[in-house]
């Protein structure tokens, strides 16, 4: 009994032990914070080292003498207690010196927060809105406008695809940012509260339904930043993480540009497609991966949701009623609830596409179809 | 109708030490008014919830043991972060200590009973109901609570799944409990005191004791209000927490950290009354400047209202607003300071042993001390930008909670378990509880202090690889820490059940105070004639 059970035993630590090995390609063992790119995250960064050097010089001193008493002040050693308790003068340095560090810390904590609220002289605008789970970016100067969701696959969250090294930290559409210029961003939200966070930017901010907040950031090194976001906002706020790109002047011009390109294009291929009448085959064709972008995360690949805060879209009263209030659900999302409007971010054939997938998919088969000029009116 | 049959004239007449019948059973639990009986109940209570916190804890280090998902989907994984912060703080912590004062307070100022006896156990009573239908809502539609222990809005409230109500009257149910046992408690302290017991003679846990206690009643309220404005929100149709009704979602948060901040020294101010019960009785040595400790206590307990917007450095205060919660919370670290300096003087040239409640006293000092020190860090406003949200404050809060909050509770335990029971705990089992938990908690947390400086945020069900080690060894260290403590649940049902030495009536050599005056076990009825003070 007892050998096999320590060879169990054994079995298990040593696989443990192995599991500990099985990652050294991944194994980072970042201790600390980084220094990032930006001014500001530097002066952050110094502030953090101040901070913890005073902490540990603190600690030393504490411990040291807690250790001392420890190893010496034992009785079994037979040391004799002492009785003193009081004493005044001890008891105002103890307080006076921890006073002073503490000014002397504030001095250079006070202007490290007036440099980070400095948001004047900005030379690009960019609107940071928080969606449920996802980012939406608008260069306010330059007319681009796009959301910018996760590209990780389900496949590998669930394991069963070996894990790409950008892990949970890649998106489809990435910010990007010129280098050596000032960027401030404007941060809202369009539902609960999120938190927009690149560390190596050293910006964090609350992107808070209702209000704008602001945070600037100078990247002073071409280069891609990862970041999440950083306040809880439902199921999946491990799964909405930002991607910068920061590039010389002339790239990013070069993006803007071809960014702009992209969005004439899409608009005409959208007024294109909108004035066709589709068939059924390709509103479902089309329809189905616009589900699963869009839709899946509440609603569920098998449309039952997860009633009854992401309710069942299969048979339901909305699939089952008027196609025009479908539509208009949509579009216009339904206040009080996690439904967002989707107006801004599907064009009028990618609606129709979605409609009529939804009324069609798991076995609804209701042979309806919706065009893009259906849309075109509730819009 | 066989009214008063029980009562005879023959047991008025002739004064017993027992006052009237004792219900055996079920019903002595149930319509108990006895001070020791109802701090039995809150510590029975206390370790159950603690048992059930931890299972969640476990949940949640399992799914984080390795990155991607593998036994729990995100939305099961908040309703776990959400509840074990809810267990563990309102469920574990609090009526431990209210335990700890049930019993002891009465015991350290010489009075028979706490002040108001009947409404100690609707205190007590209203616990479990408001724990069953907490954890009620998990089997609910929609699943319990998944918007975290601090339930920002609008995530609690236009976004909450429909169990929030229930939640709600939950949270409502603790406050009644919490302000009922706070004002019991004060009334106790300010008017039963034996005779010569000034307030600068009463021992620190009293003290301590005293001043969580006006904290509690000052701020459970205040939570009340915010839960109120959110069933409102959810329900009636007001905007409170709504910018699109003219309210604001940031208004929610003020409130609940005006009442969170003051919680969070709710839960540690009794552990520091424990720690310096301790230290000089280990030390044999009296504790260093009580004045001090005093007054540091006070001051530490009206700074907890003036800072609360450290918790929301990142949510666009204005300027002057981070720079004076910046300095005010910086100011904590002075009576926080001293207190530990005290601590370390009371030790220094004693004439210490190490038996339990001194293990974990001292590892008291030093752990929390840690989480002091990380919390110095994040009181630097810029420097908290990159801190807020993730595992370093995770990692911080659990420096002061676990090694705080529940090693100041683990040490009590021990401390008085000879008294409340009669008999010695098993020492060497003990020590071996002392030393797995202390390995295993800074196993668990503190990695999760590399985790948030290299960008891992918190409440987060999978992460990015590079955060895939330091996980496994939390996770390695939490299962540690938590299986350890099966053998704390064994220790102390042994002791209780008379398996140990039977238990001197003051067991620690160098133990002072009124609670070491009466036998081993304490009789039920103590104090019956107030002792004398000098």
């Amino acid at each position: 009994m007892l050998p096999s059970a320590l060879s169990h035993c054994l079995r298990f630590l040593v696989s443990i032990f192995a599991l500990f090995l099985s990652f050294p390609t991944m194994a980072a063992w970042e201790l600390n914070m980084p220094k990032g790119v930006t001014p500001i995250s530097e002066t952050v960064y110094d502030l953090h080292m101040i901070i913890f050097y005073i902490c540990v010089v603190i600690a030393v001193i504490v411990f040291g003498v807690m250790l001392w008493s420890i190893f010496y002040h034992r009785k079994s050693r037979g040391y004799k207690p002492a009785n003193f308790h009081e004493s005044t003068l001890v008891e105002v340095i103890w307080t006076v010196i921890p006073l002073i560090i503490l000014i002397v810390m504030a001095i250079p904590a006070t202007e490290g927060v007036f440099a980070m609220y400095n948001y004047d002289d900005s030379e690009v605008d960019i609107k940071v809105t928080g969606y449920q789970w996802k980012w939406r970016y608008e260069y306010i100067n330059d007319d681009i406008d796009f959301f910018s969701t996760l590209t990780t696959t389900t496949e590998e969250i669930h394991n069963q695809q070996t894990k790409n090294k950008n892990y949970l930290l890649e998106v489809d559409n990435p910010i990007v940012v010129p280098i050596g210029k000032k960027i401030r961003f404007l941060l809202t939200s369009n539902d609960v509260i999120h938190s927009w966070w690149v560390p190596e930017l050293a910006v964090k901010k609350d992107a808070i339904p209702g209000f704008i907040n602001e945070s600037w950031t100078l990247v002073k090194e071409p280069g891609i930043y990862r970041g999440q976001c950083a306040e809880l906002c439902g199921k999946d706020h491990g799964f909405m993480p930002i991607v910068v790109e920061a590039v010389e002047q002339e790239q990013y011009d070069l993006w803007i540009q071809q960014k702009q390109e992209e969005t004439a294009l899409r608009l005409a291929q959208a007024a294109k497609e909108a004035a066709q009448t589709w068939d059924m085959d390709r509103l479902m064709a089309s329809g189905k991966p616009l589900y699963e972008k869009n839709c899946l995360a509440c609603h569920q690949a098998n449309g039952e949701g997860l009633p009854p805060v992401f309710p069942a879209l299969k048979n339901s009263p909305v699939i089952k009623g008027p196609i025009s209030e479908h539509i208009q659900i949509i579009l216009h999302g339904r206040s009080g609830t996690a439904m967002a409007a989707y107006a801004p971010q599907l064009s009028d054939s990618e609606v129709a596409a979605l409609v009529t997938y939804e009324r069609n998919a798991w076995g609804q088969n209701s042979n309806e179809t919706v065009q893009p000029s259906d849309v075109t009116k509730l819009r | 109708m066989n009214e008063t049959t029980s009562i005879s004239t023959k047991e008025v007449d002739t004064p017993t030490t027992e006052h009237h019948a004792h219900p055996t059973g079920i019903s002595r639990w149930l319509y108990t008014t006895n001070h020791k009986d109802i701090g039995s109940l809150y510590l029975i209570f206390s370790f159950v919830m603690l048992f059930i916190g931890g299972g969640m804890a476990f949940m949640i280090r399992a799914e984080l043991f390795q990155p991607g998902l593998q036994f729990i989907e995100p939305e099961f994984f908040n309703q776990m972060t959400t509840m074990h912060g809810l267990i563990m703080v309102f469920g574990v912590v609090m009526p431990a200590f209210v335990g700890l004062a049930n019993w002891m307070v009465p015991l350290m100022i010489g009075a028979p009973d706490m002040a108001l006896p009947r409404m100690n156990n609707w205190s007590f009573w209203i616990m479990p109901f408001a724990f069953s239908i907490l954890l009620s809502t998990l089997f609910m539609e929609g699943g319990g609570p998944n918007f975290g222990w601090t339930f920002y809005a609008p995530l609690s409230t236009t976004y909450a799944p429909p169990s929030t109500t229930f939640f709600i009257f939950g949270v409502h149910l603790m406050g009644l409990s919490s302000i009922m046992g706070a004002i019991n408690i004060i009334t106790t302290i300010l008017n039963m005191r034996a005779p010569g017991m000034t307030l600068m003679k009463m021992p620190m846990f009293v003290w301590t004791w005293l001043i969580t206690a006006f904290l509690l009643i000052a701020v459970m309220p205040v939570l009340a209000g915010a839960v109120t404005m959110m069933l409102m929100d959810i329900h009636f149709g007001t905007s409170f927490f709504n910018a699109a009704g003219g309210g604001d979602p940031v208004l929610f948060q003020h409130i609940f950290w005006f009442f969170g901040h003051p919680e969070v020294y709710i839960m540690i101010l009794p552990a520091f009354g424990v720690v310096s019960q301790i230290i000089p009785a280990f030390a044999r040595k009296p504790l260093f400047g009580y004045k001090s400790m005093v007054y540091a206590t006070a001051s530490i307990a009206i700074l907890s209202f003036i800072v609360w917007a450290h918790h929301m450095f990142t949510v666009g205060l204005p300027a002057v607003a981070e720079l004076f919660f910046m300095y005010s919370t910086m100011l904590i670290a002075i009576p926080t300071g001293v207190k530990v300096f005290n601590w370390v003087s009371t030790m220094f040239r004693g004439s210490m042993t190490f038996e339990a409640p001194m293990l974990f006293s001292v590892a008291f000092v030093v752990l929390f001390t840690i989480g002091g020190l990380s919390g110095l860090m994040l009181s630097i406003a810029p420097a908290d930008f990159q801190y807020h949200d993730t595992y370093f404050v995770v990692a911080h809060f659990h420096y002061v909670l676990v090694p705080g909050a529940i090693f100041g509770i683990m040490a009590a335990v021990y401390y008085w378990m000879p008294k409340w029971s009669g008999f010695m705990y098993n020492e060497p089992l003990a020590k071996l509880h002392f030393w797995l938990s202390f390995i295993g908690l800074n196993l668990t947390f503190f990695p999760m202090h590399f985790l948030g400086l290299a960008g891992m945020p918190r409440r987060i069900p999978d992460y990015a690889l590079q955060f895939a080690d330091f996980n496994m060894i939390t996770s390695v260290g939490a299962f540690l820490f938590g299986t350890t403590q099966l053998l704390f649940l064994y220790i102390v049902i042994q002791c209780a059940r008379g398996k140990g030495e039977p238990a001197p009536q003051r067991p620690w050599e160098g133990a002072e105070g009124l609670e070491w005056s009466i036998p081993s076990p304490a009789p039920l009825h103590t104090f019956d004639t107030p002792p004398k003070v000098d």
